[in-house]
């Protein structure tokens, strides 16, 4: 008799169970699921987009691009802090990440450092002997900053991805700078690349008529800015104030439409705010022409023809119907904090996620009854409980990929097959080690003891080096990589259990039931 | 009744034939070593950056006019490769000139080539800034798993076999580098999965060598160093091929039915299993009669090292 306490026999009996009814959902449809009881559980593996079909991104945050346009408002507001408290200077310039100045008298260098930093606080300012100031934003507060901007850039590109109806999408930051945008089901992302493409910058500017607009030249307070429009083959530019009357944040709705000559058209809606704003200027304004500038681009140029107080605007502009409809998308999912940098696409088929899907199947069932085959050859009626074991093994890594929603991709099959040649591994240290102990001398029983518990630290040892490897794969792998690491951990912990629980009560039950008196092994 | 692969009171002699085996290995290792660094790797899309596109067409594609076809829109070098079936095409692009932006926009010159009636059934875009991460990331994980490894065996067993199993899993890496350099295999995110497969299966088998050394040195306190060893290969070898055995029999089902990706994949790994066996049994294991195991006086008489 080999004896195992009635406690392992209903934990070993248990897990098992456990397993089938976890990986039972898998074989049914949705639909089929409904209909269940509701403690039935729902889940199935999640099938990675190289295997269901989708479309992948990465997309990268400029920081640059938001540090320069902070420099360039710090540039501004120390202009004016200094000739408010009449400080002279010159060669006020941005640098990458700082503003530098020279005070022409030197001997103000305190009092401008005050001041300064009265206005803004989170700056850093040192300075030379000879009255050279250099501003710049401390590292906490950069970081800060470049936290805040990822955070609202992934808000928004769920906003924008959401407003296309795409279904389950996955967004998620990726290390310091990255968003990882997963979309499965899309197999052509060319629409979203262009979503994603825009900073979505909105703003309502006067356009200043008493300069003309030469491309590269701005005169001061002003951009020059390209439209949409050509006049003689060239491209129309404006002379646009740098300040806005209103800007998109105050927007609280944008909608397609078309205005009374059926030209696509957006209409827009201001908040409160951004309505009083509008409707000051306009009053003021009537007759002047403003500019409606999206990523300083120039959409339109409407001459205003009277007040517009109910924040009710229409924006035109030579659009498509598609293109109306993006761009009140865009205005109503708002403007990024920073341009988006398309680091990476990769784009599977349906038809191919399919086949891989189909030949994965065919491949791992191959695997399975070749190491079978091979396990009954070797150790007939043991190979045979370690092919149970196998089973199992596979069908309680399913249950635990359903159940954790890790996702199965490609590699991760490859993973699945190479987890039935080692899951067999430690029968066959046990095996080997219960033939050895036998040759030794040993009795049956005491034989088959002595096996189990002798092969024990060999298999932890074994087991626990491979893990390592497999975590770190986990930890420094990316999408594919780490599907490979977790169906083959998982796989590695469940095969501890199934070679050593599972098949010592199988090899119970059978010699009980049996009472042998020499091993087929 | 059971087969019995390897006789049961096997007794090869491996410690003897040592230095006849690691000049071997150490030719075919200097071999991939020189492979890398003179002829290099055959860098794919991950590494690299650029675009691969596989596609599907209604009919069989004629593949030398659509490579004069795409190089006339983007820069570099086109290839162009039959992918499992004559309608099937697998075209690589190399790295535009210019940032991620010029990737996305040869993409679209190509796509408007191709036309709509094509199925796309993959398409990768990988600009330069994620193929040298990927690069950083591949080459830490290689050498992290190697380190935690050694400490871990370290911990376990004692510095001697750390360092043993490490020089043997740098031989088994180095195996499996050379073979995608001297077959100008793609070497793209999973050569690097590849590798650390190999290492982790290689592991796996020398730590069972190992175990049974450390229990034979508690059991048979006086008996010379290389029969100690010699006997632990030997006990455990029936355990080594058996398991390599039925490893490498799922690996070639996955090969042979897995469809061309899997089959890429699992290839190397094959290879990298193969080396890992062999290496465990013949290196990792008589390596360790080059180091200090015992104090002085028991060391084996036949030992270099003992006056």
């Amino acid at each position: 008799m080999i004896h195992i306490p009635l406690w392992r026999t209903l934990l070993t009996v248990g897990v098992c169970l456990l397993g089938i009814i976890f990986v039972s959902p898998n074989f049914f449809t949705r639909e089929q699921l409904e209909h269940f009881p509701s403690w039935f559980p729902k889940s199935k593996v999640v099938l990675g987009l190289d295997l269901q079909g989708g479309a992948h991104l990465l997309l990268e945050v400029d920081f640059d691009a938001v540090l320069k346009d902070q420099m360039t408002s710090l540039a501004d507001a120390t202009r004016t802090v200094l000739r408010k408290e009449r400080i002279g200077y010159r060669g006020l310039a941005t640098k990458n990440d700082a503003v530098i100045l020279t005070l022409r008298n030197p001997d103000d260098l305190e009092k401008a450092k005050t001041v300064l930093k009265q206005n803004e606080r989170d700056i850093e300012i040192t300075s030379t002997p000879e009255g050279q100031l250099t501003l710049s934003l401390n590292e906490n507060t950069i970081s800060e900053r470049k936290k805040s901007a990822l955070a609202q850039s992934i808000e928004i590109v769920r906003r924008r991805v959401d407003e296309t109806g795409t279904a389950e999408p996955f967004i998620q930051r990726q290390g310091e700078d990255r968003i990882l945008v997963q979309l499965p089901g899309l197999d052509d992302p060319t629409r979203i690349k262009n979503l994603l493409g825009k900073t979505a910058k909105l703003q309502f500017r006067f356009v200043d008529t008493s300069v003309t607009a030469e491309p590269g030249k701005p005169t001061p307070g002003n951009d020059v800015l390209p439209s949409q429009d050509k006049e003689e083959g060239h491209v129309v530019h404006y002379a646009v104030k740098k300040q806005a009357i209103v800007s998109g944040e105050n927007l609280v709705d944008a909608q397609p439409g078309f205005d009374q000559y059926n030209r696509p058209i957006v209409s827009i809606r201001f908040d409160s705010l951004g309505a009083k704003k509008f409707g000051d200027a306009t009053k003021n304004n009537v007759g002047r022409p403003f500019a409606i500038v999206l990523d300083n681009k120039v959409l339109s140029a409407p001459r205003i023809n009277e007040p517009i107080l109910d924040g009710h605007a229409q924006i035109s502009g030579s659009f498509t119907v598609q293109e109306a409809q993006d761009l009140a998308l865009l205005m109503r999912a708002g403007a990024l904090p920073a341009p988006l940098k398309i680091l990476e696409e990769r784009t599977v088929g349906p038809g191919l996620g399919a086949d891989s899907i189909a030949s994965g199947e065919y491949a791992t069932i191959i695997a399975i009854l070749m190491v079978a085959a091979f396990m009954f050859i070797a150790y007939s009626f043991f190979g045979a409980i370690a092919n149970i074991a196998v089973v199992f093994n596979l069908l309680l890594l399913f249950a635990a990929l359903s159940v954790t929603h890790a996702t199965l991709t490609l590699p991760g099959i490859a993973g699945i097959a190479l987890t039935i040649g080692m899951a067999v591994d430690a029968n066959v240290l046990i095996n080997e080690r219960i033939k050895e102990e036998i040759r030794l001398g040993r009795k049956m029983l005491s034989a088959i003891d002595a096996g189990y518990n002798r092969a024990m630290t060999t298999i932890i040892d074994s087991n626990l080096t491979t893990l390592i490897g497999v975590g770190l794969l986990y930890y420094f792998g990316a999408g594919p990589t780490r599907g490979f690491a977790v169906t083959t951990s998982i796989g590695i912990i469940i095969s501890m259990f199934t070679a050593i629980s599972l098949t010592k009560q199988i090899v119970a039950w059978w010699i009980n039931w049996k009472r042998p008196t020499r091993l087929p092994i | 009744m059971g087969l019995q692969l390897i006789p049961y009171n096997a007794n090869y002699d491996f410690v003897g034939k040592k230095n006849f085996i690691f000049g071997i290995l150490m030719a075919v290792a200097i071999v991939c070593l020189g492979y890398i660094f003179i002829v290099g790797f055959n860098y794919g899309i991950d590494f690299k950056g650029g675009l691969l596109l596989e596609i599907r067409t209604q009919q069989a594609v004629d593949i030398s006019k659509l490579r004069s076809d795409l190089s006339g829109v983007v820069e570099g070098e086109v290839t162009l490769q039959e992918f499992g079936s004559p309608n099937d095409v697998l075209i690589r692009v190399e790295r535009q000139p210019g940032g991620e932006e010029a990737q996305l926009a040869a993409l679209g010159k190509i796509k408007e080539k191709l036309g709509a009636s094509v199925d796309y059934r993959r398409v990768e875009t990988v600009g330069p800034k994620v193929s040298e991460d990927l690069i950083r990331n591949g080459i830490f994980a290689i050498v992290w798993a190697l380190v935690a490894m050694l400490v871990y065996i370290w911990f376990r067993f004692e510095w001697q076999f750390g360092v043993c199993s490490v020089i043997t899993l740098a031989h088994d890496a180095l195996i499996v580098l050379g073979l995608f350099c001297i077959f100008r295999l793609e070497f793209n995110e999973t050569a690097i999965i590849a590798v650390l497969i190999t290492v982790t299966y290689s592991i796996n088998d020398t730590v069972v060598i190992y175990d049974r050394i450390r229990e034979n040195l508690r059991k048979f306190k006086k008996m010379p160093l290389r029969d100690l060893i010699n006997k632990s290969i030997n006990e455990t070898l029936s355990r080594t091929i058996l398991t390599s055995t039925t490893t490498l029999l799922s690996l070639f089902g996955l090969y042979l039915f897995g469809g061309p990706v899997i089959a890429a994949f699992s290839l190397p790994i094959i290879v990298g299993i193969l080396a890992g066996t062999v290496s465990s049994i013949t290196v990792s294991a008589p390596l360790l009669l080059h180091m200090h195991l015992r104090p002085d006086q028991m060391q084996n008489s036949t030992d270099a090292e003992v006056l």
